[in-house]
């Protein structure tokens, strides 16, 4: 009897001594974990997610996608136009101790643009970077790169003396067989240290006490604690039974739901980011069509027809649920080259389509396969399905093939689609990411996600030029060039932007970034 | 009986390579890799050197080999989409899953064989008919149905139990268990509940008609004869004989358990090596599928010839026949 009662006491007690460090934290989930904590080794949204409360990049975007001072604290384009320089900011420190110099930045740009690194893609322009002395910095790019501060939002500074005594001075190497020991530790500057990284399971921040931002943020929360639930309906439970204390990423029919209950608040905005079709508008005949030895999407009528027979305003009343903003270029209104001119939303009008088709000659239509990816953008598969009844009310019978992203998108690069949906964020925040990926012609360095097989010399060449021209006027009014003549070629179907929904308890009231980007330091609440 | 364990050890290996071949070939299906490797703005060329590098571009049988080749020295390589070796991570997932299909074992045959004798005993009762009832519910529906019902019932309306995780856990060596703290034991009933009760269900109606069978038998006739008290016959004679086919289906059922978790464990996000085959088959992660299939395979057949070895040790027929074979 008395044992019985002393376990009964034991039990008590370590539920009591649990409950407070249980208790205090901000619980933050999301879908999916990051990958890995090395701060070069993946090129994603969702592994910066958790970077940028541990790790500090040079600049980087705010809530409002301006860029803004991080580690740098000025920076510009020096009389020579290939030379970058940055002042950085001094008495940083890492959160090992140790200061925080020019040596980190040479070093950490370096091991981005290293052969294993993910991140070697956005510095393919950088010649050399340089210490000038222990609080200036200079980058060397091949040719004159007005935009290179563009490419460094992500770019995340690492402790020189931390990665050689751990030997993490190369990102991990899939032929190796020890596991990087910058996968699960990490040495940042940023307001947040790592306290515990259990992947898929949580990965606990505390606050840094030595950040270099105190009194310029909120910084109000202690403790951050992130929670991968990849279930969507699970996510939703934890944040409604009050577990989780923010969700990232809302399911669109749970927006109704969450905002209707008490204490809890779904804040959205726009993604930096565009739905659209492709079309294989440049091959001679296609290979997922019923139409033999022709190409009927290579006809520029059959193209406005299709593009007039998407009845947007349905797909975001209905497939949608309001949350997205009807698009008539890929281009998203943050992104500079957008205009509303360019914007402006082709007629919905079947009547005149059905004009067309028949003017083309496809009075009867044709028949034509449609891949689709099914778990990449906010219900992809549905919005699918509705361009397959658009496209029967022309004529067109269109046979859905919708796969996960990871069978999709090779698919698009080795040009094995003839129409297709995609979507493309654009991190730059400029219109070259998007022409140079979407419409330039395919080759070993550009057009990589472009299968419209529209090879055009002139404007190949006019997008090669975007990268190297400092003269501000001349780079936008090529940039418009580029972009009529998209938008007049119609090899592209735009269908809206998406909208993110962030779902949090209503004292915190957390803005949307259009990046996805939650940043920690600003959250402020009573 | 040497000759037996030789010859079925021999199947074992050929099962194995069987079920490694099948998967890898399978993989080309799933999708290339490279893509959820590399950022979006990754070049053509880029992605072209990283298949090189990772031996993607040979084709399926060289890669196979190779698979098998490092395979059998242990080597399970890295894991593509968390850079971690293979082997790390199974092992530090595979007490989440042991524990839970360990609870969904004890639940399922506790609960079965409870309600099994109950029904058959008290046909008419009224809680009979509830229970009935109620496991057609448990047969028919799908499991993360019933997750998600469980989660909406005792979560987000009663808020008396974690929807999500395994709760705070206790490292001891190499195993993180959830049994010693006051949360994990509450984040283990309603996954417990959502993976057993298909089994639970299975086992009652098992029982109740093996219970059902054996009461009409001459001996429990005698028994009853003999004057014995109810609480004797039905425990002592009808309930011990209708257990020898529960111990069979349970055996072969907790394999299944093991490697069917899959579903349960994603809708709670239970962080075992069923989340973590799902987690690898939407990143394409090679060496982590092939890996997880392998260990899968190995658990059935380890199963298997443990239930050989047990039969041809408990059943004389079997011996007779091995010497006749071999004379």
């Amino acid at each position: 009897m008395d044992m019985r009662i002393l376990t009964i006491a034991a039990l008590a007690a370590s539920t009591i001594l649990a409950a407070p460090a249980f208790g205090q934290s901000f619980k933050w989930a999301r879908g999916q974990d990051a990958t890995t904590l090395d701060p070069h080794a993946q090129n994603s949204g969702q592994n910066f997610a958790v970077l940028h409360q541990i790790y500090e990049p040079l600049v980087h975007r705010d809530r409002q996608s301006k860029i803004v001072p991080a580690l740098a604290v000025s920076w510009g384009i020096t009389s020579d136009p290939t030379v970058w320089e940055f002042k950085l900011r001094p008495n940083v420190k890492f959160h090992d101790g140790a200061d925080f110099n020019a040596d980190d930045v040479v070093f950490s740009l370096e091991r981005a643009m290293g052969p294993t690194s993910d991140m070697r893609g956005l510095l393919t322009s950088v010649e050399k970077v340089e210490k000038v002395d222990d609080l200036t910095v200079r980058i060397k790019t091949k040719g004159p790169n007005p935009l290179l501060i563009n490419n460094l939002t992500n770019m995340f500074m690492m402790d020189k003396g931390w990665s050689e005594k751990n030997n993490v001075l190369k990102t991990q190497d899939f032929k190796n067989k020890e596991e990087n020991f910058a996968v699960r530790n990490a040495n940042g500057t940023g307001p947040y240290t790592l306290a515990v990284r259990e992947p898929d399971v949580r990965t606990v921040m505390k606050a840094n006490p030595a950040y270099w931002g105190k009194g310029q943020f909120p910084l109000k929360i202690q403790e951050l604690d992130y929670r991968p639930i990849a279930s969507a309906p699970t996510r939703i439970a934890a944040l409604l039974s009050g577990e989780i204390d923010f969700v990232q990423d809302m399911p669109v029919q749970d927006i109704k739901r969450v905002s209707d209950t008490k204490g809890l608040k779904v804040n959205s905005g726009l993604e930096n980011r565009s739905i659209f079709l492709g079309l294989n508008a440049g091959d001679a005949d296609l290979k997922h069509d019923d139409v033999q030895g022709k190409n009927p999407l290579a006809d520029k009528r059959v193209r406005k027809a299709m593009e007039m027979a998407v009845n947007r305003e349905a797909i975001k009343q209905v497939v949608m649920a309001g949350q997205s903003l009807p698009a008539g270029t890929l281009v998203p209104p943050t992104v500079h080259g957008y205009t509303k001119e360019l914007d402006a939303i082709p007629k919905w009008d079947i009547n005149a389509a059905k004009g067309l088709m028949k003017e083309a000659g496809y009075e009867n239509g044709f028949g034509i396969t449609l891949h689709c990816p099914n778990n990449r953008y906010v219900n992809d598969e549905k919005i699918c399905q509705a361009v397959v009844g658009f496209m029967g009310q022309i004529g067109i019978k269109v046979n859905l093939a919708a796969r996960p992203m990871a069978q999709h998108s090779p698919e698009i690069q080795k040009n094995e689609v003839d129409f297709y949906l995609l979507g493309w964020g654009v991190p730059t925040y400029d219109a070259d990411y998007v022409v140079s990926f979407l419409y330039h012609s395919k080759q070993a360095n550009r057009g990589g996600w472009n299968a419209t097989r529209v090879v055009n010399k002139d404007m190949d060449a006019k997008i090669q030029s975007l990268t190297a021209e400092v003269n501000t006027a001349k780079r936008d009014a090529t940039i418009a060039e580029i972009l009529k003549w998209a938008k007049d070629e119609a090899t592209y179907i735009p269908i809206h932007n998406q909208a993110l929904s962030w779902g949090m308890k209503a004292t915190y009231d957390i803005p949307v970034q259009d990046e996805n980007q939650f940043y920690a330091k600003y959250v402020d609440f009573k | 009986m040497l000759a037996f364990l030789i010859r079925r050890v021999f199947q074992a290996v050929i099962v194995m390579l069987t079920v490694a071949f099948i998967s890898f070939s399978l993989f080309r299906f799933v999708g290339d890799p490279i893509s959820t490797m590399v950022g979006q703005d990754a070049t053509i060329a880029d992605r072209q050197a990283m298949a090189r590098e990772l031996g993607l571009d040979q084709p399926f049988i060289v890669q196979f080999w190779r698979f098998i080749a490092k395979a059998v020295q242990g080597e399970f390589g890295i894991s593509y989409r968390v850079g971690r070796p293979v082997m790390d991570l199974i092992q530090e997932r595979l007490p989440a899953t042991l524990e839970l299909a360990f609870c969904a074992a004890i639940f399922a045959l506790v609960f079965g064989i409870f309600f099994g004798v109950y029904t058959a005993l008290r046909r008419d009762s009224w809680l009979t008919k509830v229970v009935m009832t109620v496991s057609l519910i448990g047969v028919s529906l799908p499991t993360f149905l019933i997750g998600i019902g469980l989660i909406y019932l005792f979560s987000v309306e009663l808020k008396w139990l974690p929807s999500f995780g395994r709760g705070e856990t206790v490292k001891i060596g190499g195993w993180t268990t959830g049994f010693l703290t006051e949360s994990g034991l509450k984040s283990l009933i309603l996954p417990t509940i959502t993976l057993g009760l298909f089994q639970m269900t299975l086992i009652m109606r098992l029982v109740r008609s093996e219970m059902l069978e054996v009461l009409r038998t001459d001996y429990i006739k005698f028994a009853r004869a003999r004057g014995l008290s109810d609480r004797a016959v039905h425990f002592g004679h009808a309930l011990k004989n209708t257990l020898i086919p529960v111990i069979t289906i349970m055996g072969i059922k907790l394999g299944a358990l093991v490697a069917f978790a899959i579903i349960t464990e994603t809708v709670f996000q239970w962080p075992g090596v069923g989340f973590l085959f799902i987690s690898s088959v939407q990143s394409v992660d090679v060496p982590m599928m092939a890996s997880y299939l392998l260990l899968v395979a190995l658990f059935f057949v380890i199963v298997n010839l443990t239930v050989d070895l047990a039969y041809f040790a408990v059943d004389p027929r079997l011996r007779i026949s091995a010497v006749a074979t071999r004379g």
